[in-house]
């Protein structure tokens, strides 16, 4: 792909405050999400320290139970909706008009909507943790009939959901019409850089999925509010219903959270293996093949909820499914960097992690999937562990990789190598003793979202919280990282890396404030 | 200013998202608040819907200016189509979440539940229940209900005449636009003015079937899984009827003024294809909820 050099005039930058309130420009509503993103994930992160604060040791110490039940579900909420999907909008934001010859998204104003409306959002779900009765305290599934008491805190988040939702829908119609509508000339969809295809895909699944959580949590306001009997069997209703309702949102939410940490992977590793992507047509299609699958799996959630033997079947085979397109990823990504010349620098080191440990949660995931398995596994810390190596060391690990990857394009400053590594060292090392004992625990039967524990289990919980405080606190680097990029440091060249594959690295680094005025000829 | 960047229209910095957020989290807030009968709650509710409702007008106001002007090209054209295309297929997946929970609720779990002998004996899978705990059923349309029963709205009634107003209200829109295209804008006037009215009869009249199911039939919200179905899925619906009715009214106003062009004209066919859709639903509701 080679291409025409960018017209660089209509560069003003708007000034002051109000240049973030009132913007309709892609990089800033990017940078904007990004930023949110990164401060839910120290709140987020915060939480799950005091988590991990009280299983340092068996009994209560540090907070009291409801507390912490307040604790597990607001960490999850904050990270699944305030930190990860915002962080890979903000991606979006920032890469796919570049990467595609765009001169912004399709609908910049709806785009500042979009953003606008996280806020108020998360305001809603961190003034719930100050009312009488205190926050969700049922988990981020926010399973009936629990989710049926509770004071006005389970009301504040219901609305958080409806906010996130609207944003996540005008976002993805957003992202939609952008890809469908504004490439360059000779941008075929098949010539597309596979982080734009992923995110076709995923804002797709946005689409069919988030309208569906909205339903769901409305007929818990409704239940709780206004008489109805959708989850109450004294009425005719049914609360496995609603668990129904949310895995259908649930699962297809897991893969929201994962295929645009794919499409980052993908980008990374071809620039440092020097070697194009290995099977761009096979990646398209398994990415599509698993968001397909991912709304037939649901029920893999709840095998022990009491489901006919056939619906256990089906859901059980369903689900190993999904391994195929899976494993066809991590094969084509070890098939580029195999015979490359490799170089490992951050961005690398992060996304050679990202498939190394995503692959052992996809394993366990597997294991999971096995009906009479899981029902051992089921609402243990095994789960824990599982969901970890696929959200934190897929999805975070790969936004990490993207970080570096781009930040020299976005600030026009090389970002510091040292700390970049001591980051990745820190944060991946930490992970795994955090997250790698629990397996352990899982198997050997501790439950999940409990304050408390038997004695026998203290030892793998004391190795868990020190691993959690060191990579607590190694994301702080990550902070100075980027704040030190920003204020200056070796200036990045255009192509920032050896070669890169892709349009953006046509611009100038730091692009221009509007970039592709005219569309750039893609052959 | 506005800078056109290569043909492809882009708006200048913009204060209406950010304040309909304010307005957004306002009537969140203050609806939270009145659901606990909190003082303040009403009155943050109606200052956010206000908010909501000035900024909306504000907004589609400054799209529909520019639209005049004719700022926006074919591709931009392209990208309100995409956008309000994918919107209503979110619509869709909301409605066939109420719709999944019907069916989950009439096929599986009602006859769970009465297979269970052991929680709820005596009880029987029928359908409309209100649950072994509700009200009992007593067939359709009895106005005699006592206390502790309940009734329900027989097909062939108001809900008959509702689907013929609906359906021809989506014939009469598509006149219309047949009209605009030809550019005969007398009867794209008066057929939109009927497509308005029979909305609006749709409205009256399921206002009228929502007061004699609370007065007279015992059926209401809290009418168990029967009453929560029927009452989200029509009152969904109901709400969509009333966002398409207003959406067409102001197209209508826009008519009049003389907007659109022949061979351009998004905002009335954006409205068109809701209308639509909302018909489509409402048929969708007349076979699994009122006949079957
Ligand atoms: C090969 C692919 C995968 C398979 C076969 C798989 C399978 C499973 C199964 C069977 C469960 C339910 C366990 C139980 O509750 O008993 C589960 C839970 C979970 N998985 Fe996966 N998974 C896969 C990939 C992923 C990915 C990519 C993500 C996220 C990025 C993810 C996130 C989660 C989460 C968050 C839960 C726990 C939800 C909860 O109960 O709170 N999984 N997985
Ligand atoms: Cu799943």
């Amino acid at each position: 792909m080679t291409t025409t050099v960018a017209d660089h005039h209509h560069d003003e930058v708007p000034k002051g405050i109000t240049r973030w309130l009132f913007t309709t420009n892609h990089k800033d509503i990017g940078t904007l999400y990004l930023w949110f993103s990164f401060i839910m994930f120290l709140v987020g992160g915060a939480m799950s320290l005091v988590i991990r604060a009280e299983l340092f040791q068996p009994g209560l110490q540090v907070v009291d139970p409801h507390f912490f039940n307040q604790m597990t579900t607001v960490h999850a909420l904050i990270m699944v909706f305030g930190a990860v999907m915002p962080g890979f909008v903000g991606f979006a934001n920032w890469m796919i008009p570049m990467m595609i010859g765009a001169p912004d998204m399709a609908l910049p104003r709806l785009n500042n909507w979009s953003f606008w409306l996280l806020p108020p959002a998360a305001l809603l779900l961190v003034i719930s943790l100050f009312v009488p009765g205190g926050g969700p305290a049922s988990g981020w599934t926010l399973y009936p009939p629990l989710t049926i008491q509770g004071g006005m805190g389970m009301d504040f988040t219901i609305f958080t959901v409806h906010i996130l939702g609207m944003s996540s829908i005008l976002g993805s119609i957003n992202i939609i019409a952008t890809i469908l509508n504004m490439r360059a000339p000779g941008m075929t969809l098949m010539k597309m850089p596979l982080f734009v295809w992923t995110w076709l895909i995923t804002a797709f699944l946005l689409l069919a999925a988030i309208p569906v959580l909205a339903g769901a949590v409305t007929m818990l306001l409704t239940d709780r509010h206004f008489g109805t009997a959708f989850f109450d069997p004294a009425g005719g209703g049914d609360p496995a219903l609603f668990q129904h309702i949310f895995w259908f949102f649930g699962h297809p939410e897991v893969y929201i959270l994962i295929l645009p940490a794919f499409g980052v992977i993908s980008q990374v590793i071809p620039t440092f293996s020097r070697k194009p992507l290995f099977g761009y047509t096979s990646m398209v299609f398994a990415s599509a093949a698993i968001a397909f699958l991912s709304f037939i799996v649901w029920a893999h959630h709840m095998y022990t909820v009491g489901m006919p033997l056939s619906g256990e079947l089906f859901f059980m085979y369903a689900t190993m499914l999904i391994a195929i397109p899976t494993g066809v990823k991590i094969f084509n990504w070890l098939a580029t960097m195999w015979r490359g010349s490799l170089t490992f620098e951050t961005p690398m080191l992060f996304a050679v992690s990202v498939v190394c440990l995503f692959t052992m949660g996809g394993l366990t995931g597997l294991m999971m999937s096995i009906t009479p398995a899981d029902f051992q596994y089921h609402d243990t810390y095994y789960i824990v562990a599982h969901f970890h190596y696929t959200i934190f060391a897929g999805s975070v690990l790969s936004m990490f990789a993207g970080i570096y990857y781009w930040l020299p394009k976005w600030t026009g400053h090389m970002y510091d190598e040292t700390l970049g590594k001591w980051h990745f060292w820190l944060t991946v090392i930490g992970f795994n003793v955090t997250f790698f004992p629990q397996h352990f625990l899982g198997l050997a039967g501790m439950p999940r979202r409990i304050p408390d524990y038997a004695l026998q289990f203290t030892e793998f919980n004391q190795i868990s919280t020190i691993g959690s405080l060191v990579m607590g606190f190694a994301q702080l680097i990550l902070l100075v990282v980027v704040v030190k990029a920003i204020r200056g440091g070796k200036k990045a060249s255009a192509e920032v890396w050896e070669n890169p594959e892709g349009l953006e690295w046509s611009l100038p680094s730091p692009p221009p404030y509007h970039t592709f005025a005219t569309a750039p000829e893609v052959r | 200013m506005s800078a056109a960047h290569g043909g492809y229209y882009l708006p200048d910095p913009t204060k209406w998202p950010m304040i309909t957020s304010m307005g957004l989290f306002l009537l969140a807030l203050g609806f939270t608040l009145h659901l606990h009968h909190l003082a303040p709650g009403p009155w943050l509710m109606v200052a956010g819907a206000a908010i909501i409702v000035l900024m909306l007008y504000a907004w589609f106001g400054q799209v529909a200016t520019e639209s005049e002007a004719g700022k926006f090209d074919g591709q931009v054209d392209t990208s309100f189509r995409m956008g309000m295309g994918w919107f209503i297929f979110s619509e869709v997946m909301f409605f066939a979440v109420f719709f999944g929970a019907l069916f989950y609720t009439r096929i599986l779990s009602v006859p769970w539940l009465a297979g269970e002998e052991m929680l709820w004996p005596g009880f029987e899978a029928t359908w409309p229940t209100a649950g072994p705990a509700g009200a009992t059923y007593i067939g359709p349309d009895a106005h005699d209900v006592g206390s502790g029963q309940f009734s329900s709205i027989g097909a062939f009634g108001v809900p008959l005449l509702n689907t013929v107003l609906l359906l021809s209200s989506s014939v009469t829109v598509t006149v219309a636009h047949w009209a605009l295209k030809k550019n005969q804008r007398g009867r794209l006037n008066f057929w939109l003015f009927v497509t308005v009215v029979l909305g609006a009869a749709f409205m009256y009249c399921q206002a009228g079937e929502y007061m004699e199911a609370y007065n007279h039939l015992g059926l209401t919200l809290g009418s168990g899984v029967y009453g929560a179905t029927f009452f989200i899925l029509t009152g969904f619906h109901g709400f969509h009827v009333t966002v398409g009715v207003i959406t067409l009214t102001v197209i209508l106003v826009r008519c009049l003024r003389g907007h659109f062009k022949p061979d351009e004209h998004f905002g009335f066919e954006g409205a068109a294809w809701y209308w639509h859709f909302v018909d489509t639903v409402w048929v969708g509701l007349f076979i699994f909820v009122y006949i079957l």
